[in-house]
Order: C-alpha cells, then sequence, then structure tokens
C-alpha cells in the first residue's frame, strides 16, 4: 500500500473522529446554557441528531452533495453510498460516481465519515437554537430533512463541484456550509417557534434565563476547540504537513484572540466578563477562522480572531433586542460569524495558499474573490433559510412544533421524556467560610 | 419565681404555669459567619443548636447578576438560620456572642429576635421544662 495513502486515510479518519467528539461538545454547552428542567430534552436531541444524520447522509445526502450531476444536486450514485467507486485513485484516475472528491486520495468510507460528521455538526447547530420549547419528534424530522437533503444540496454547490465551486467561491472547512448552514436552519426555526415564554416582558424588555450549569458550558466549549483541530486541519483530507500545521495555528489563534477580545468587549459592555459571552466568543473566533483557515497567514487568524470576539457580543444582545430568542447564542456564533469568517477569505487570502492564486482584498488582490464570497453567502442564506422555513412551517402544519404551554413551564424532561436529569441529585451547599475564621497565614519558613 | 417553676427535677410543673422562664433565640446569619458563631456561642455554653439554610433580604434587598448581556435580579441572598432555646439567664450572653462573632459592620450582618418558650419536651425521656432543654 502506498504510504501516502496510509498517512492520508489516518489523518482523516482521526480528525474525522475529533469532529465527532463535537458532538458531546455541543451536547455539553446547550445543556450547560438551559435550565436544568430541559437538560434530557437537549442532551436528547444533541444525541439522536448524530444518529439521524448518519442514517440521512448515508441513505441519501452524501449521494445528493458528491455524486456527478447537474450544477445544482448530484444524482449518480444518489443512495446509500451505491456508485461505483475506485478511491483512493485520485484525479483523472479516479473513475466513479462521486468525482468531486477525487482531489483526496483515501478511500470512498473515510471520504464518507469526514463528511458525515461535518453535516452532524450543521444539523446539532440547530438543537441549541431551538431549545427549551421545541417538541423532540418535530426536531427529529426537521434533521431528517436537514441532513437528507438541506446540507447536500447546497453542499453539492460548494464542496460538490456545483455552480458556486465554479464561480471561485472558497469555503475551506465550511463557515458557510456547516455554520452558516446550520445557522440558517436555525432561525427559520426561532422565527416558527417564537421565544421561550418568560423571556421578554410585556414591554418588550428581555429578560435573562440563566442556564444551569457553567462548567458543563465550559467543557463543552474545551471538548469543541479540541474537535476545530479536527475540524480545520482534517479539511485538507491528506496529511500534508505544512498544511495542517499552519491550519492547526490559524484555528488556535483566532480562538484564543476571540476569547481575549470577547473578554474584553464584555467588560466595557456589560462591566464584567461574562463567562457564558466568552464560551461564545471562543466558539466565533473557531467558526471565523474555519473557512479561511488554510488561505490566510497566522497574523491575519488573529486579526480575523479578534474581530470575531468583539461581533459575537454585539450580535447576542442585538438578536435578544430583536425577539429572537437563540437560548445558547448559536446564531451570533455560527450563522452571524459563518457569514463573516467566509467573507474574511476574500479579505485576508493570499495567493500563496489559494487554489486559484488569488489575493483577498487586504493583499492586493482587489473585490474578485470578496465578491465571490458574497455570492456563496446570499446563495445559501436564500436557499437554506427558504428551505428551512418551508420545511418548519410543513413540520407545524401537520405534527405541531412547540410544546404546550402548561409542558414548557414544567420542563420539557417530564413532559417529552418522562425524565429528569437530576432526579436524586442533592446539592449540599459548603457554606462560605469567612477569612475571620482562620489564623493570619504563618509567615513563610525555610524548609 | 420563675426559676423554681422550671428546675430541674421537677418536670411536672412544666408548661401548665403559663410562665415562661426559657427563650427562643432565632438568630438570622450570613452563611460565611456559622462556624465562628457557633465556636463563640460553645465558648459561652449552650444546650442545643438547630440550622437551617435560608434565603431572605433585609432592607438592603437582593443583588444584580448578569447572564449573557443581560441582568437580573436575586432577591432572595442565602442565610443561615439559628435556633437556640435557652433559659432566661443564659440569653444575654448568648445574644453577646453572636453579635460579636457575626458583625461585620456591612448591611446584611442578619438579625437576631428572642420570643418566650412555654414549654419544652425531651423526646427520649419525656422530661419537661428547663431540664428538658
Amino acid at each position: 500500500m502506498d504510504p501516502k495513502v496510509v498517512a492520508d486515510t489516518l489523518w482523516v479518519l482521526i480528525t474525522a473522529m475529533l469532529v465527532f467528539f463535537m458532538n458531546l461538545g455541543f451536547a455539553c454547552v446547550e445543556s450547560g446554557f438551559c435550565r436544568s428542567k430541559n437538560a434530557v430534552n437537549i442532551l436528547s436531541k444533541n444525541f439522536v441528531v448524530f444518529a439521524i444524520s448518519t442514517i440521512g447522509f448515508w441513505w441519501l445526502g452524501f449521494g445528493l452533495m458528491f455524486g456527478n450531476g447537474s450544477p445544482f444536486w448530484g444524482s449518480e450514485g444518489l443512495w446509500i453510498l451505491g456508485g461505483a467507486d475506485n478511491s483512493p485513485a485520485t484525479a483523472d484516475a479516479y473513475q466513479g460516481a462521486y468525482g468531486s472528491l477525487n482531489w483526496t486520495g483515501v478511500p470512498l468510507l473515510a471520504k464518507f465519515f469526514f463528511q458525515l460528521v461535518f453535516c452532524g455538526t450543521a444539523a446539532t447547530i440547530v438543537s441549541g437554537a431551538v431549545a427549551e420549547r421545541i417538541k423532540y419528534f418535530s426536531f427529529i424530522v426537521f434533521s431528517l430533512l436537514i441532513t437528507a437533503v438541506i446540507y447536500p444540496v447546497v453542499g453539492h454547490w460548494i464542496w460538490g463541484g456545483g455552480w458556486l465551486a465554479s464561480k471561485g467561491f472558497l469555503d475551506f472547512a465550511g463557515s458557510t456550509q456547516v455554520h452558516s448552514i446550520g445557522g440558517w436552519a436555525a432561525l427559520a426555526g426561532i422565527l416558527v417557534l417564537g421565544p421561550r415564554i418568560g423571556k421578554y416582558n410585556k414591554d418588550g424588555t428581555p429578560n435573562a434565563i440563566p442556564g444551569h450549569n457553567l462548567s458543563l458550558g465550559l467543557i463543552g466549549c474545551f471538548v469543541l476547540w479540541l474537535g476545530w483541530f479536527g475540524f480545520n486541519p482534517g479539511s485538507t483530507m491528506a496529511a500534508d504537513v505544512e498544511a495542517i500545521s499552519r491550519i492547526c495555528v490559524t484555528t488556535n489563534t483566532a480562538a484564543a484572540f476571540a476569547i481575549a477580545t470577547a473578554t474584553i468587549t464584555s467588560v466595557l459592555l456589560l462591566g464584567k466578563p461574562d463567562l457564558g459571552m466568552t464560551i461564545n466568543g471562543c466558539l466565533a473566533g473557531l467558526v471565523a477562522i474555519t473557512a479561511p483557515c488554510a488561505f490566510v497567514s497566522v497574523q491575519s487568524s488573529a486579526i480575523i480572531g479578534a474581530l470575531a470576539g468583539v461581533i459575537v457580543v454585539f450580535s447576542v444582545i442585538m438578536f435578544d433586542k430583536l425577539h429572537v430568542d437563540d437560548p445558547v447564542g448559536a446564531l451570533s456564533v455560527h450563522l452571524v460569524n459563518g457569514v463573516f469568517g467566509t467573507l474574511c477569505v476574500g479579505l485576508f487570502a493570499e495567493s500563496q495558499w489559494m487554489p486559484n492564486k488569488a489575493n483577498g482584498l487586504f493583499f492586493g488582490g482587489g473585490v474578485t474573490q470578496l465578491g465571490a464570497q458574497a455570492l456563496g453567502v446570499v446563495s445559501a442564506a436564500a436557499a437554506v433559510f427558504t428551505l428551512s422555513l418551508v420545511a418548519w412551517l410543513a413540520i407545524k402544519a401537520i405534527m405541531g412544533v412547540r410544546v404546550s404551554v402548561q409542558e414548557e413551564i414544567q420542563g420539557l424532561d417530564i413532559g417529552e421524556h418522562g425524565n429528569s436529569a437530576y432526579p436524586d441529585f442533592v446539592v449540599r451547599k459548603t457554606l462560605p467560610v469567612s477569612a475571620g475564621a482562620f489564623a493570619a497565614s504563618p509567615a513563610p519558613t525555610k524548609g | 419565681m420563675a426559676e423554681t417553676l422550671y428546675a430541674p427535677g421537677r418536670p411536672e410543673t412544666g408548661g401548665r404555669s403559663g410562665v415562661a422562664t426559657m427563650k427562643k433565640i432565632e438568630a438570622i446569619i450570613r452563611p460565611e459567619k456559622l462556624d465562628e458563631v457557633r465556636k463563640a456561642i460553645e465558648d459561652v455554653g449552650y444546650p442545643g443548636i438547630t440550622i437551617t439554610e435560608a434565603e431572605g433580604h433585609g432592607k438592603q434587598k437582593g443583588i444584580t447578576q448578569q447572564w449573557r448581556g443581560e441582568t437580573y435580579r436575586v432577591e432572595f441572598l442565602p442565610k443561615v438560620k439559628l435556633e437556640l432555646v435557652v433559659s432566661d439567664a443564659d440569653v444575654e450572653r448568648i445574644i453577646k456572642a453572636i453579635i460579636s462573632s457575626a458583625k461585620t459592620g456591612a448591611v446584611g450582618d442578619g438579625k437576631i429576635f428572642v420570643s418566650d418558650i412555654r414549654e419544652v419536651v425531651k423526646i427520649r425521656t419525656g422530661e419537661r421544662g428547663e431540664s428538658a432543654i
């Protein structure tokens, strides 16, 4: 076996496994940011959504996205990976139904598994935004629609050799393909659902609805950050040592700068470095660097991350004021920064790393790439938002989308699942101890 | 007079006269002061104590917290309530001990309430009155 195929396949599978682990990160962030009475429901959604993604993407999604076909959708090898394939042959040597992935020299099932975990990520973004009020089975039906149809169709335009790819649109690891698609679908869901009971007062002012466990929230954030080292560097789909090292560092640098600027913005705007907000900051930086991670320098990634950390704080406050009730900040993180990150390719890209050798606006390349990026942002938005809105409205008409008022107040854990997340979890408060209870600290002694 | 009514060894008289010779001291204190208060009253002696984790506020009201861009009020702050039933003669010592140990000088130090107790019964022995406390 060709050692390059071995190395590439190992790299693709291991990074795919890291991205799979992000399901846990989403489950932790989302359940931690919501109230304990809805914890079982949120954990269940994050659990089942990967099962649904696997079924939907295997059944139809992969073929629709990567099968040879028109510029708008794939049609060859449509069902259950059934097309002809001679992977890991590449380029002209590849003969099969999934020609748009002929640039990576790994077996078909490695390509499938890597693409599947990305599709699962887009679907799981929706979960947090619609939390604390959506019917469990309505969410499952939407998850099947997004993973089998909506994500793959737009994915065909972007990564499946479709019309957006032909226009020069570039989205290396999915600021648009994964994060904005998840975000637009989530926005449509939020608009159909309406805000949670108690979120807005009669005069329209928003209330805080604090989450129940910030420890869980931060565990989730770190799990996602770790997963991103699979998400971005893995999108090379090859063990290209120079590229994966640089992408790893651009990814991390953007997250670090975003945490720093989200902290500063939170202090200036809100008075304190709100942890929920700085966690959103970290994720915003990671989303923003996802599209440009391979095309920009480490210095540029710092600027992109720094801007993302500021944008996310203003965005959370803006959505709150607009009565778009997003319990976990999914829109601010994935939608807003997915758009921002996608545009950053047109601003910060440097020709030495670009497949089409184009420079971004800030590196003397003019607005050509920026125009292609904007076209991608707008068309993905229009398609995903419209398809999702239709899907949500159909689900609402057929099976209902929102739980009863009584169930929402009692919590979805009992109503949807008959479970309670913490049935015999008794908190024994450790009483705080005042400084006066202790003797003065002894002087340090040499010993 | 009162001292003899509830004197140890005469449980049969307890409660019937309606003359209170025992007091309940209820003190609402800062949770972080519990250890110090307990040590202080131990030094002056006390028969027994019950504590309850409580929540509440005085004239200063609650505090403001924030969650992802929105502020919200926490109106009830964590407190600890101590309850002791003691002989009249011990009341002032214990009050002094609680004040000296629970006081920080800032708002939120809490309050002490003293009320009459008409009867005490020890469940294990059936003793009544002061000998039961």
